[in-house]
C-alpha cells in the first residue's frame, strides 16, 4: 500500500454546515480501475475533485502520483486526465480544435489524430461542439482526458444521462482502457457499471466508505444468497418471512419485501403456501442473483437508484 | 506563455464565429464613425479630425464589453471548470481575453483612420505614434475593467446591468459623446475622475493637435492608465473563479473600489489645476476660429 499511486486517508470536506465527506480512506494501485459507487450526494464528486486539485480539503491526507493536490497542483495537472461532471466546451469550438487546444497545455502529449480515430470521432472532426450528440460529447470528453497520456484518469459519472446504447459504447471504451492497464478512478451510481468495469469498488454513502473490495468479494460478503423480491396485497411481518424454508433474511424496502435465500425453489413454495393460509396474495415476484445492490441494501437499508 | 498564446488564438477564433461580435465590434463603431464624421462634422475635414479622437476613444472603450463578458458565460456553462483541470492559470485566461480583444479592436481603429483619410479627406492625422500608445493601453485597461466586473458578478444578467451602470457615465461624462466643453461646469468636474476623460482628451490632442508622446499631459494620462491597467488586472486575477457555484465573498467586492484610486487621485489634482478642462475647451474653441487651419499646420498648446 505504501507505494500506491493514489492514497486517501481520513478525508474530510465541509460545505458550510454540511459534511459532504466524513473520513474517507482508500488507496488505488497502478493499473487498476477503482470505482466509487453510491447515490447522488454521497460525497463521490467532492472526493474526486479534491484528488484532482480542484477543491480544498478540510482535513485528512491525500496523495496522487506522489504529489499533494493542494501544494503541487501545477505539477499534478500534467499527470492526470479527467472527464468532469457538468462541464462543457464553447459552442463554436470544433472537435479537432478542442483536442489540439487541450493537448497544447501539456508537456507530454498524445497525437490528437490517433485519439480522434480511437474514439470514433473522425467524421466529426470539423463539427462544432454544440452540434454533437450527448454520446459524442461524452466520447470527446474521454478523448480529451487522454490528450496528455495521464498516469491517473478520473471519470466522474461517465455515463450519467446517456441512453442505454450510448452507455454501452462508453463501457467498451473504458474496458479497452482497462485492458491497457490504465489507472482509472471513476464514480458512478449505476450498479452494473461498477460490477462490469471496476477491479475494486468502494461503496460510499453519506460521506463514508461503507464497504470496499472487488465486486466478487463484496457480493460474497452479502452472503451469496439469491434475492427474491415480492409485493403482496396485504402487509406481512418480516419475522414470518424470515422463517420460510431456506430464507436467511427478509426485510421491507419501499413497500417491497426482499427475501434472501440459499434455496430459492423451496423458499418460493413455502412462501406461496404461507400466503394461501393467510388469505394473502402475491402481486409480483422477481428473482435476482446477488449484486452490489444487495450489498448496498444490506448496509444501508435503502435502494441505490436515481 | 504558450498556454496564453493558444488560448488567445482560440478566443479570437471563437469571437469571429460569433454574430454578436460583428454587431458590437464592427457595425456599431462604424455607425458612430459615420454619425460623427458625416452628421456632426458635416464632412468638413477639420471638424472630422476634431471628432476622430472621441470616435476612436469610443471604439477603444468598447473593449470594456469585449471578451470579458464571455468569461462569465464560460463560467456559467461549466467551460472554465474544464480548463481548471489543465495546467492553465487564471492569468493565462485573463490575459488571453485582453490580448484577443486588442487584436480584434485594432483593425476597426485602422479602418476608421483610413476612412477619415480617404473618404473625409483628413490629410493630416496628427501624431499617430501618440495615438497608437493611447489606443493600445486604453484597449487593455478597459478590457481589464470588464474583467473585474466579470469577476465580481455571478450571472450574465448581473454582468450586463453593472456594465451598463459603468458604461453610461464613461461615455456621457468624458467628452466621448458630448464634447467636454459643452457640458456644465459641475459635470466637467465629475468627468475629471473618469479614466475615459483622459483617454478622449489626449487622443483628441494627439490626432487634432498632433501632441508628441513626451509632453507632460500625455505622459500623465499614459502613466495613470498603465497603473490602472495593472491594478485592475491584478484584482481580476485575485477574484477569478473557475467554478459556477463559487460565490464571491463580500469582502472581496470591496477590493473593487481600489480600482477607482488612480483616477480619484488624478481627479483631485486635475480639479485644482483644470488643465484638462481648459485644453479641451481650447480645442473646441479652435473649431470656431477660422484663423486656425487644422489640416496643414500642427499646433501644440
Amino acid at each position: 500500500m505504501a507505494n500506491s499511486i493514489l492514497q486517501v486517508e481520513n478525508l474530510l470536506k465541509r460545505y458550510g454546515d454540511v459534511e459532504a465527506v466524513r473520513g474517507v480512506s482508500f488507496a488505488v494501485e497502478e493499473g487498476e480501475v477503482f470505482g466509487l459507487l453510491g447515490p447522488n450526494g454521497a460525497g463521490k464528486t467532492s472526493t474526486v475533485e479534491i484528488l484532482e486539485g480542484l477543491r480544498t480539503l478540510d482535513s485528512g491526507r491525500v496523495s496522487v502520483c506522489g504529489l499533494d493536490p493542494q501544494q503541487d497542483s501545477a505539477a499534478l495537472k500534467h499527470e492526470i486526465g479527467a472527464a468532469l461532471q457538468s462541464t462543457s466546451l464553447p459552442d463554436k469550438l470544433r472537435v479537432m480544435e478542442a483536442l489540439r487546444l487541450f493537448a497544447s497545455f501539456y508537456k507530454r502529449r498524445r497525437n490528437p489524430e490517433e485519439l480522434l480515430k480511437r474514439f470514433g470521432l473522425e467524421e466529426k472532426r470539423n463539427t462544432f461542439y454544440s452540434q454533437l450528440s450527448g454520446g459524442q460529447k461524452q466520447r470527446l470528453a474521454l478523448a480529451m482526458a487522454l490528450v496528455n497520456d495521464p498516469k491517473v484518469l478520473f471519470f466522474d459519472e461517465p455515463t450519467a444521462g446517456l441512453d442505454p446504447q450510448v452507455r454501452r459504447e462508453i463501457y467498451d471504451i473504458i474496458e479497452e482502457l482497462r485492458r491497457e492497464k490504465k489507472t482509472i478512478v471513476m464514480t458512478t451510481h449505476y450498479i452494473e457499471e461498477a460490477e462490469r468495469l471496476c477491479d475494486r469498488v468502494a461503496i460510499v454513502d453519506h460521506g463514508k466508505v461503507i464497504a470496499l473490495g472487488t465486486p466478487r468479494d463484496l457480493k460474497a460478503h452479502s452472503g451469496g444468497t439469491t434475492r427474491i423480491e415480492v409485493r403482496l396485497s396485504k402487509p406481512e411481518s418480516n419475522g414470518t418471512l424470515k422463517n420460510l424454508d431456506g430464507a436467511t433474511d427478509a426485510r421491507e424496502v419501499d413497500g417491497t419485501y426482499v427475501i434472501h435465500s440459499k434455496r430459492p425453489p423451496q423458499t418460493i413454495v413455502s412462501l406461496v403456501k404461507h400466503l394461501e393460509a393467510q388469505d394473502n396474495e402475491l402481486v409480483s415476484l422477481e428473482i435476482a442473483s446477488p449484486s452490489l445492490e444487495d450489498v448496498f441494501i444490506e448496509m444501508t437499508g435503502r435502494r441505490l437508484r436515481d | 506563455m504558450t498556454n496564453f498564446a493558444t488560448l488567445t488564438r482560440m478566443r479570437i477564433q471563437l469571437t469571429l464565429r460569433n454574430k454578436m461580435f460583428l454587431f458590437f465590434s464592427v457595425i456599431m463603431p462604424f455607425g458612430f464613425f459615420f454619425l460623427y464624421a458625416g452628421v456632426f462634422a458635416r464632412g468638413i475635414p477639420l471638424v472630422v479630425r476634431y471628432f476622430l479622437g472621441p470616435v476612436m476613444a469610443l471604439t477603444v472603450m468598447g473593449s470594456f464589453w469585449g471578451l470579458s463578458a464571455a468569461l462569465v458565460t464560460f463560467r456559467e456553462q461549466g467551460i472554465l471548470r474544464r480548463f481548471h483541470v489543465t495546467p492553465v492559470t487564471p492569468s493565462d485566461m485573463l490575459a488571453s481575453s485582453i490580448v484577443a480583444n486588442f487584436v480584434l479592436t485594432l483593425p476597426t481603429i485602422v479602418l476608421e483612420l483610413l476612412l477619415a483619410r480617404f473618404i473625409f479627406h483628413v490629410t493630416d492625422l496628427g501624431n499617430l505614434f501618440s495615438a497608437f500608445l493611447l489606443i493600445a493601453l486604453g484597449t487593455m485597461s478597459f478590457a481589464s475593467l470588464g474583467l473585474v466586473v466579470a469577476s465580481v458578478t455571478n450571472t450574465m444578467q448581473e454582468t450586463q446591468v453593472i456594465n451598463q451602470l459603468i458604461w453610461l457615465p464613461l461615455i456621457f461624462l468624458s467628452g466621448a459623446t458630448v464634447p467636454l466643453a459643452d457640458l456644465p461646469q459641475a459635470v466637467k468636474r465629475v468627468g475629471l475622475f473618469l479614466p475615459a476623460t483622459y483617454l478622449v482628451t489626449e487622443l483628441q490632442d494627439a490626432v487634432y493637435w498632433s501632441a508628441a508622446p513626451w509632453n507632460r499631459d500625455f505622459l500623465i494620462a499614459l502613466a495613470s492608465l498603465a497603473v490602472w491597467t495593472i491594478l485592475t488586472f491584478f484584482l481580476s486575477a485575485q477574484l477569478f473563479r473557475w467554478e459556477p457555484e463559487a460565490k464571491i465573498p463580500g469582502r472581496a467586492k470591496l477590493l473593487v473600489a481600489a480600482t477607482a484610486i488612480p483616477f480619484l487621485l488624478l481627479g483631485i489634482w486635475e480639479n485644482k489645476s483644470s488643465r484638462t478642462i481648459s485644453k479641451s475647451q481650447a480645442m473646441f474653441d479652435s473649431l470656431n476660429a477660422p484663423s486656425k487651419p487644422g489640416s496643414s499646420s500642427s499646433k501644440t498648446p
